[in-house]
């Protein structure tokens, strides 16, 4: 990843969150795009969840990997505690690759 | 998560034990994107310049993923961007905690992160607020790039991360991240529809693309509301706004 990459990425984030400071009182955003905006963050993050989980490159990423995911997944649905959830990730697909499992 | 919180203007015994939780539980995903960085290929001063200067967690690895994937700087940079737009409605959520001298907004602006903003909004008072974001910020600041050096130091030395199943702990916090969000059946909708068309993408597309992809799901459950406020008057409301 190029220096010009993370200077970019670095720019439009502090972009957004100077933006609010800076334009409150002035802009309303309408509550309609607020939850847009929301809803388009949390279709980005599992989007991103799903195809990190299940795919290496082009190729199906194997099956210990999505396994632990899912194990995290059903915690989380759960409210167990983060650190739990991040952790039981790791160890159920590092147990499953220790069995063979790939 | 509903706690019941005490509006206090120094860091109580409780918020200083929920902000250490929120640092260990970020710090063991800080600890896994430095290694995931530099297992990757990645040299090791680029994951920790990145989490200096971006400071979000989720758009960080949104955007080594898709460099990691193959994809070019551009979509990393795309897909990381926005994911960060979400900072901007956090960012007039928080404007009245972040006053004070320009220094002080200018730092308070770039600790503005999804979990700062959860402890100021769960506080009434104006100065509760105040404590909870600046202690939750500066600590969380502190433990992310702390281990997210850690992580390269890790990582750079175990050969095989993979053994240690640190590949699933990046979509288990993204997941971890996005589940409360997830409250209504329409949200519902556009993630599942998003997440599916990404992974059926991901074969044919270039990397990086899928997942901007995704946002199409958006436009499969968005409509825009008939009832409650008749759009005339909603168009009035938002040109006053602007000027």
């Amino acid at each position: 990843m190029p220096l010009l990459a993370v200077v970019a990425l670095a720019a439009f984030t502090f972009a957004f969150r100077i933006a609010g400071p800076v334009l409150r009182g002035r802009v309303n955003i309408p509550p309609d795009a607020e939850r847009l905006l929301a809803t388009a963050a949390a279709v980005l993050l599992v989007a991103l969840a799903a195809t990190s989980a299940l795919t290496t490159g082009h190729d199906f990423a194997g099956w210990a990997r999505p396994a632990g995911v899912l194990a995290a997944a059903a915690l989380a649905v759960r409210r167990v505690p983060f650190p739990i959830v991040v952790l039981a990730a790791a160890v159920v697909t590092a147990l499953l690759r220790l069995g063979g499992v790939h | 998560m509903r706690m019941p919180w005490r509006t206090t203007t120094r860091p109580g015994r409780e918020l200083r034990r929920d902000v250490a939780l929120v640092c260990l539980a970020d710090g063991i995903v800080g600890v896994s994107f430095g290694a995931t960085a530099v297992a990757g290929g990645q040299p090791g001063w680029l994951p920790v310049l990145m989490s200096l200067v971006v400071f979000a967690g989720g758009a960080q690895f949104a955007a080594l993923g898709v460099v990691l994937a193959g994809g070019s700087p551009v979509a990393a940079v795309a897909a990381g961007a926005l994911l960060n737009t979400r900072l901007l409605p956090y960012g007039l959520g928080v404007a009245d905690v972040t006053t004070g001298r320009w220094w002080t907004r200018l730092l308070g602006a770039h600790l503005t992160t999804d979990e700062t903003v959860a402890f100021a909004l769960r506080q009434q008072k104006p100065a509760a607020r105040r404590t909870a974001f600046w202690t939750c910020g500066i600590a969380l600041f502190s433990a992310w790039n702390v281990a997210v050096l850690l992580g390269v130091l890790a990582g750079s030395a175990v050969k095989n991360t993979g053994a240690f199943g640190l590949d699933a702990t990046f979509p288990a916090v993204l997941l971890a991240l996005a589940l409360p969000a997830l409250t209504d059946m329409r949200s519902r909708a556009a993630v599942g529809a998003g997440a599916v068309t990404a992974v059926a993408l991901t074969p044919v597309l270039p990397a990086g693309l899928p997942v901007l992809a995704a946002l199409s799901g958006l436009a499969a459950v968005w409509r825009p509301r008939r009832s409650g406020v008749a759009p005339a008057p909603r168009d009035e409301v938002t040109a006053g706004g602007k000027r």
